[in-house]
């Protein structure tokens, strides 16, 4: 019980029972949605918007996620800001397997959900990055605002908070 | 307008040169394109070739090369018209070197070989790409055309 008593204050909230694994499910969810390095995944002019959620007027560092990193072993959040096209799309695979777990995806863009401007008479764009990776988070719009994109980043935390060492 | 000179002496040169439409667009048949541009380039200055370019008019494919002289401050427009099938061309590579990558692109979207190009592979699609995809009649699996509004 020694470490329980030298948890964070919060954790004694939570429901009895199981007060250990709740608490190391909360210590680490916590520091997951608390320190979300995107990767710089700027594909095309969803790429701007993102640049300007990361830059000082939206600064998405305030949730943790602004240290946009040019390397997938240091990320944990994949932004795909973009068009991704058929050639990219293999080279978008690799890159997902080379982050290490726990990771996430966020399809930013019609063009990453769905293909969007190039859904038809297109002969290689990609419909839908969910075809290549699993996406947490789908962004609409084109591009999103900045605002969108933080309201996706708040959504992927909420949904962070949720998961459990439990199953898996 | 009277013509300009290296115009007049195009015609004078090949024969078979017909001129298009009022921009001044000369046709020339293929087997003359690779000596037509050389002869511009060492007579006239043609030395920058601004684009090169490939089309469809779906009963045959054309290739288009937009020429400027910088000592001439003139431009001169170039097409060429080729089969649908297995279209064949002179590479003018060894004229300019400008012509590798557009060529190459010509290449990859409208299918156009270019005979004596160094590298002549895809440029812009995947290596294991099947077919040409700026040709009108292209299509593939999950090709979806435009729906009428």
């Amino acid at each position: 019980m020694a470490l329980i008593n030298k948890l964070p204050i919060i954790t004694e909230k939570l429901p009895g029972g199981q007060i250990i694994l709740a608490s190391v499910d909360f210590i680490l969810n916590w520091s997951k949605e608390s320190s979300l390095w995107p990767m710089s995944f700027g594909l095309a002019c969803c790429a701007i918007e993102m640049m300007a959620a990361g830059a000082a007027r939206y600064d998405m560092d305030r949730f943790g996620a602004g240290v946009f990193r040019a390397s997938p072993r240091q990320c944990d959040l994949m932004i795909v800001a973009g068009t991704v096209n058929e050639k990219m799309s293999k080279r978008l695979r690799l890159l997902y397997d080379q982050m290490p777990e726990p990771k996430y995806v966020m399809a930013m863009g019609s063009c990453a959900i769905s293909g969007g401007p190039y859904y038809y008479d297109s002969y290689n764009v990609v419909k839908g990055v969910d075809l290549i990776v699993p996406v947490d988070v789908h962004i609409p719009g084109c591009p999103p605002r900045p605002e969108a994109l933080l309201f996706g980043l708040m959504q992927l935390q909420k949904k962070i908070k949720k998961e459990s060492i439990k199953n898996g | 307008m009277a013509d300009p000179d290296w115009v007049l002496a195009l015609k004078n040169k090949f024969s078979d040169t017909v001129e298009e439409v009022s921009i001044g667009c000369l046709v020339l048949p293929k087997e003359d394109i690779f000596r037509a541009i050389n002869f511009l380039k060492r007579e006239y200055g043609f030395d920058y070739l601004m684009n090169l370019a490939a089309l469809d008019y779906k009963d045959r494919l054309a290739v288009v090369y937009n020429l400027y002289s910088f000592r001439l401050k003139g431009k001169l427009c170039l097409k060429v018209f080729l089969p649908r099938d297995n279209p064949a061309l002179e590479s003018i590579t060894g004229i300019y070197a400008a012509a590798n990558w557009q060529e190459r692109e010509a290449f990859d979207l409208m299918g156009i070989n270019f005979t004596g190009h160094p590298d002549l592979r895809r440029i812009l699609l995947p290596d294991d790409y099947a077919g040409y995809p700026l040709r009108k009649d292209y299509t593939k699996e999950g090709f979806l055309p435009m729906p009428a509004v």
